[in-house]
């Protein structure tokens, strides 16, 4: 390969301006397909991160309860109505040793157990409707990165602690140290004191959740030792409903993702995908067909050299691969600049564009698996970019293209 | 007598075969070339030179007849091997030059090496040198092609025609646009590969004068030989 890597790129230096140009092509669309490409990755995290609020990626729960008419044989008599069994609030069912199994199974990042329930809280005449929360905070903080929200206090769950929203917490006027009562159907009204206060950043979810320990929790939604749900954060955020349809095998339990909890979102998610994908399946387009055109030129450029090659003993494979170097060089060196100009403007833009909040939506960081799938994909793109015009270089007649 | 380096019986070559604007522009072609020979091919324009010249070149395929390359048919032999053909055992050197611009003078001769061994080595490099300073251009050995006169541009072509000493040289008026004494500069180059490495040489020339000099000189005519005569040795 010795002879056509030197020919190939002395003929892309020779080329000088039009080579140039068409690297100087391939580096801009290969940097906005990085750029968009790492974008709507942090975008997308983002905003799953904020409407999911603490929301786990994966929850499993009870089976819910169905009503079992009992009959001798099946269809002797048929049921024209069967009222649905109301759920109560259950366990799950020996969770504690489906932890390890759980936190073991690849893929999954961390499991926590959650007794929670419906409560309400009292600050002197003011009652809110709570879910009450009892987590267990080292565990919960690997499923929520609950940490990360906590404004005020601390995340410290001691018995007689409960940590609020934001928004409740004005709604109640109560800060850090206040008192506050919880009660739920089948406990009597205790007392609490706020220990730290959270902000997931939307109203409703700032009003919607009170946490306790685990403990705590189990007393007042009568699940003693039990949990209402293993909650489940997982490494690949979009493998979650994959993860989840294997969990069904395995767990005997109601298992669900949250993107089959949150049909609407997914929609949206997909569709913004699609749309990128359109829109760097064409940008990659016309890369290709801009190499594709500056090789064909040059083929037509070089004839005469090709012919001299070819009489002086390049087999048509040569001149063939000659060309193919040359397509691959192009992609390549598009793919090294574009990923460096693709963090320069991601780099750039993280300042502009922000979230409601003002905190930067997507941050510039050095993607090397992203870089070495564009390297890949850059040069295979360049290679078929290459293939029509190589295949016209290789048989060219080489008596004729040495009479031009 | 030397062995045959090549030998041609009955070469036809017709164009556009099979159409209504057929042309037969060699009508059985009998040449044999030995080992050593300096032989030149004359004619008028449209005789067929350059055709047979082509032809003996693999540059294109005789319509009919037999062309044996050092005693190996070669006319039907697909593309791959009359290119490893055209490396092993010919050598071109054509009219405008035809050096690869993007390459110096001495990466030019080193060329046929680097095809032939597929990468550039220590060897080729000292002996593409030794070509260079045959040829008179030990200085301009770095420089590329287009800061060469035409004569010194000849004169890496022949080099890198002779760089892996082939067994025939093909040379299609190597003299034609140079003007009279870079001519003979350049004939008599050719003249001394020629007798010191043994390479036989055929060139098509138009100069009587270069024809004289010739050992051998073959005249063409409306695609037929109508002269094959040895010349009396010129000194």
């Amino acid at each position: 390969m010795g002879f056509e890597w030197k020919v190939a790129l002395r003929f892309l230096r020779e080329g000088g301006m039009q080579t140039l140009m068409i690297v100087t092509g391939t580096t801009i669309g290969i940097a906005v397909i990085v750029f968009i490409t790492g974008f709507l990755g942090d975008l997308q995290r983002d905003l799953i991160k904020r409407t999911l609020g603490v929301q786990a990626h994966i929850v499993i729960r009870p089976v819910e309860e169905v009503a079992r008419p009992l009959r001798d044989t099946p269809a002797a008599t048929s049921l024209p109505q069967v009222q649905s069994r109301a759920q109560r609030l259950r366990s799950v069912d020996q969770w504690q040793a489906m932890l390890p199994v759980l936190a073991a199974t690849p893929g999954i990042r961390a499991v926590s157990p959650i007794a929670a329930g419906p409560g309400i809280i009292t600050r002197g005449d003011a009652n809110k409707t709570v879910t009450i929360m009892g987590i267990v905070p080292v565990a919960y903080i690997d499923v929520t990165r609950f940490d990360e929200k906590i404004v005020a206090g601390d995340l410290r769950l001691d018995p007689g602690d409960v940590i609020i929203g934001t928004d409740l917490a004005k709604d109640l006027g109560v800060g850090i140290g206040d008192k506050v009562r919880l009660s739920t159907p089948t406990a009597p009204a205790e007392a609490y004191q706020v220990r730290g206060i959270y902000d997931l950043g939307i109203r409703n979810f700032n009003r919607a959740y009170a946490y306790v320990g685990l403990a705590p929790a189990q007393a007042m939604h009568a699940l003693p030792g039990g949990a209402s749900s293993l909650e489940i954060s997982v490494d690949d955020l979009f493998g979650a409903e994959k993860l989840a349809a294997r969990l069904r095998f395995t767990v005997p339990h109601e298992v669900e993702s949250w993107m089959s909890s949150n049909p609407q979102l997914l929609a949206g998610l997909n569709n913004q995908t699609v749309m990128t994908t359109l829109i760097r399946f064409f940008l990659g387009l016309v890369v290709a067909i801009g190499v594709s055109s500056v090789l064909v030129v040059a083929v037509v450029q070089k004839t005469k050299e090709i012919g001299i090659l070819r009489a002086m003993g390049a087999s048509r494979a040569r001149i063939m691969r000659v060309f193919l170097l040359q397509g691959a060089m192009i992609g390549a060196s598009g793919a090294v600049l574009g990923s460096a100009a693709g963090y320069g403007l991601t780099f750039v833009m993280s300042n502009f564009i922000r979230s409601s909040d003002g905190a930067r939506l997507f941050s510039a960081r050095i993607d090397t698996e992203l870089y070495l799938y564009t390297l890949l994909a850059a040069v295979v793109l360049g290679l078929v970019a290459a293939v029509m015009p190589a295949q016209r270089a290789a048989h060219l007649d080489p008596a004729q293209a040495i009479r031009i | 007598m030397n062995a045959p380096v090549i030998e041609l019986a009955g070469i036809r070559k017709t164009y556009n075969e099979g159409t209504a604007v057929a042309a037969e522009v060699l009508h059985g072609i009998n040449i044999t070339v030995r080992a050593g020979e300096f032989a030149c091919l004359i004619g008028p324009s449209g005789s067929g030179k350059s055709t047979l010249l082509n032809l003996i070149g693999l540059l294109e395929r005789p319509t009919a007849g037999s062309y044996l390359l050092k005693g190996r048919a070669i006319e039907e032999a697909d593309d791959d091997e009359r290119t490893r053909a055209r490396l092993e055992t010919l050598g071109f050197v054509f009219q405008f030059h035809h050096l690869l611009p993007a390459f110096s003078a001495l990466e030019n001769v080193m060329l046929p090496g680097l095809m032939r061994d597929g990468s550039f080595t220590r060897e080729q490099r000292a002996n593409a040198k030794q070509m260079l300073a045959a040829v008179g251009l030990a200085d301009a050995m770095d420089k590329p092609p287009r800061e060469l006169s035409g004569g010194m541009q000849q004169r890496v072509a022949i080099a890198r025609a002779l760089a892996l000493a082939p067994d025939l040289v093909l040379a299609d008026e190597p003299t034609g646009n140079l003007d009279t004494h870079t001519a003979d500069d350049v004939f008599a180059l050719m003249r001394r590969f020629n007798e010191t490495k043994g390479t036989a040489f055929l060139l098509v020339t138009h100069d009587p004068r270069l024809a004289a000099r010739c050992d051998r000189v073959i005249e063409l005519r409306d695609g037929t030989v109508v002269g094959d005569a040895a010349n009396a040795r010129a000194g």
